[in-house]
């Protein structure tokens, strides 16, 4: 009796499956490929022999070191940034709403959809050295110098990533939040618990999935993030997908320039990773 | 309310309009301004001028507006064609299959786009394929940073399309073309149109993929804006800035009403 009604289905194979291969060649194309290109760009040097003399002194030298380091340390401290800011406007925006909340979160989404750039050419008129606050502090203090540097500095970038990249934390907090009974926050209000009291033992632990989730793909983009390190051009602050534009554009290395791309794509899908988990979780 | 007394929820709006006007609000006034200053040289500008934006109409500037259109157009629809299509095919797969595949369609959008840029230019610099030094690498760089968002859009629409509609249709005899034009892609056109919003956006400031691969006849808005800053041209980079915003967000905006229109029109 199987064995009849498995008959007619072998002796028509679903066809069906075979859709997705257009779209998966074009990928393979024109992503999968050019990535294997540099890895086997990475690897073979000028001559066309692996040459892995040339892979060790790139990973082992100076430059790259202090950009790991520096990609590191910008994209940690951003994401605590954008986790604090996010968190705290959040809060407000959901559980103390002022006449106007509703539009400045959609002011805030905005930038989601805006170049990351923009932010820092924003701020070197503000902060920068002949900026507004500068300019300011020159006038009203009589000064010779401008007071204010912290633009060209790492700080600069954090600062900058964090105003772009927080918004990824608000908007999955505040759709966990509207999840919240309001009324559970009322009672313990009436209660007498105070309102720290309540963000701590209720809110938060409501919304920590949703934390989770946009905090590390905050860090992941803020690893990738490239205009805004390039549009504030300090010397003492290179990352490391500033380097491969550097070796590969102003170098012309383009062996240096794969190598520390590879460890620049391992480390994004290695934050990838970490973000589908902490999302998957979130969903389910 | 989390906060009762008068006197603290005054505090706490306090300190969120403080927030929101520095982190948000001042950087977008302050380009703004500067967009049209005739000069700043104090704490604040002085003068008005437009002529800023008269010459972003004209020469390198108007080109790098064309460029940055015809780019966003271009890539914007190949994604989602290729977004929509894998969506949808990912569907007659297998749950496992399904998945596996998902997650390597978004794959793109978690490579950092300068190692995108690398790798076209690596990869198309040699023959088979040489394309190198031309307009279509441009548009393929940013094809393959939109497509996973497209993707990503256009799936999520299909996971909360119910069921019933598709089922009734082929229930009632529909061919899958048929049912495919007249009740599913209908059916997910917001989430389409709200996709293609989205890739627009994203191309229109891509910036790290396309210093990597750009020929000289080929400026996009954002490099145009990195070669004038980083001349000292910062008024002009403000006005292509606020062009590249104006146009970004008018085109979101109006996406955005389309398929409440549409939806009018229906009822």
């Amino acid at each position: 009796m199987s064995d009849l009604a498995a008959a007619p289905a072998a002796a028509r194979p679903n066809l069906n499956g075979l859709w997705v291969a257009p779209p998966l060649i074009v990928l393979a194309l024109s992503f999968l490929y050019p990535l294997a290109l540099i890895a086997r760009s990475a690897v073979l040097g000028e001559t066309g022999a692996p040459d892995w003399s040339g892979v060790l002194a790139t990973l082992d030298s100076r430059p790259f070191l202090n950009a790991l380091l520096n990609t590191g340390e910008i994209a940690v401290a951003s994401t605590a940034g954008c986790l604090a800011l996010g968190l705290a406007l959040a809060l407000i925006l959901a559980f103390v709403p002022f006449p106007g909340a509703p539009l400045a979160a959609r002011l805030i989404d905005t930038f989601i959809a805006l170049p990351t750039f923009l932010i820092t050419l924003a701020f070197t008129f503000l902060y920068g050295s002949a900026g507004i606050l500068n300019g300011a502090l020159t006038q009203g203090f009589g000064l010779a110098e401008p007071p204010v540097h912290f633009l060209y500095s790492a700080w600069g970038v954090i600062l900058a990533e964090v105003t772009v990249y927080s918004p990824f934390v608000l908007r999955p907090l505040l759709a966990a939040f509207s999840l919240i009974d309001q009324s559970q926050i009322e009672v313990a209000g009436l209660l007498g618990a105070r309102p720290w009291r309540i963000v701590r033992s209720v809110i938060l632990p409501a919304a920590l999935p949703a934390a989770i989730a946009g905090g590390s793909l905050c860090l992941l983009l803020t690893v990738n993030e490239f205009g805004i390190v390039l549009f504030i051009g300090a010397k003492g602050v290179i990352t490391l997908p500033l380097l491969i534009y550097d070796k590969a554009i102003q170098e012309s290395d383009y062996q240096a320039a794969c190598v520390i791309a590879i460890v620049n794509v391992a480390l994004s899908l290695g934050l990838f990773g970490l973000y589908r988990v902490a999302a998957r979780r979130l969903g389910g | 309310m989390l906060v009762w007394s008068r006197s603290g929820r005054f505090l706490v709006w306090t300190v969120a309009a403080l927030l929101i006007g520095v982190v948000f609000l001042a950087p977008l006034a302050v380009i703004l301004a500067a967009s049209f200053a005739a000069q700043w040289n104090g704490a604040l500008p002085s003068g008005f001028t437009l002529e800023h934006y008269r010459a972003a109409g004209t020469g390198a500037s108007g080109d790098a507006v064309f460029a940055s259109l015809a780019t966003g157009v271009a890539a914007s629809v190949l994604a989602l064609l290729s977004g929509t299509w894998a969506a949808l095919a990912l569907r007659a797969q297998g749950p496992a299959w399904s998945r596996t595949l998902g997650i390597l369609f978004f794959v793109p959008s978690a490579v950092p786009s300068v190692s995108v840029g690398l790798g076209l230019l690596v990869a198309f610099s040699q023959r088979p394929l040489l394309l190198n030094g031309t307009t279509a690498i441009v548009i393929l760089a940013h094809f393959v940073l939109i497509s996973a968002f497209s993707f990503g859009n256009v799936s999520a629409g299909l996971a909360r399309l119910p069921p019933d509609f598709e089922e009734v249709a082929s229930c009632l005899g529909a061919r899958p073309a048929y049912r495919l034009a007249k009740v599913t892609l209908p059916l997910i056109a917001p989430y389409v149109v709200a996709a293609f919003g989205l890739s627009f956006a994203l191309s229109m400031g891509e910036l790290g993929a396309t210093v990597m691969v750009y020929p000289p006849g080929w400026v996009t808005l954002p490099v145009a804006i990195f070669g004038l800053t980083d001349r000292g041209d910062v008024f002009s980079g403000a006005a292509l800035t606020m062009i590249l915003v104006g146009v970004t967000l008018t085109l979101l905006i109006g996406l955005e009403r389309l398929p409440i229109a549409a939806a009018g029109r229906r009822g």
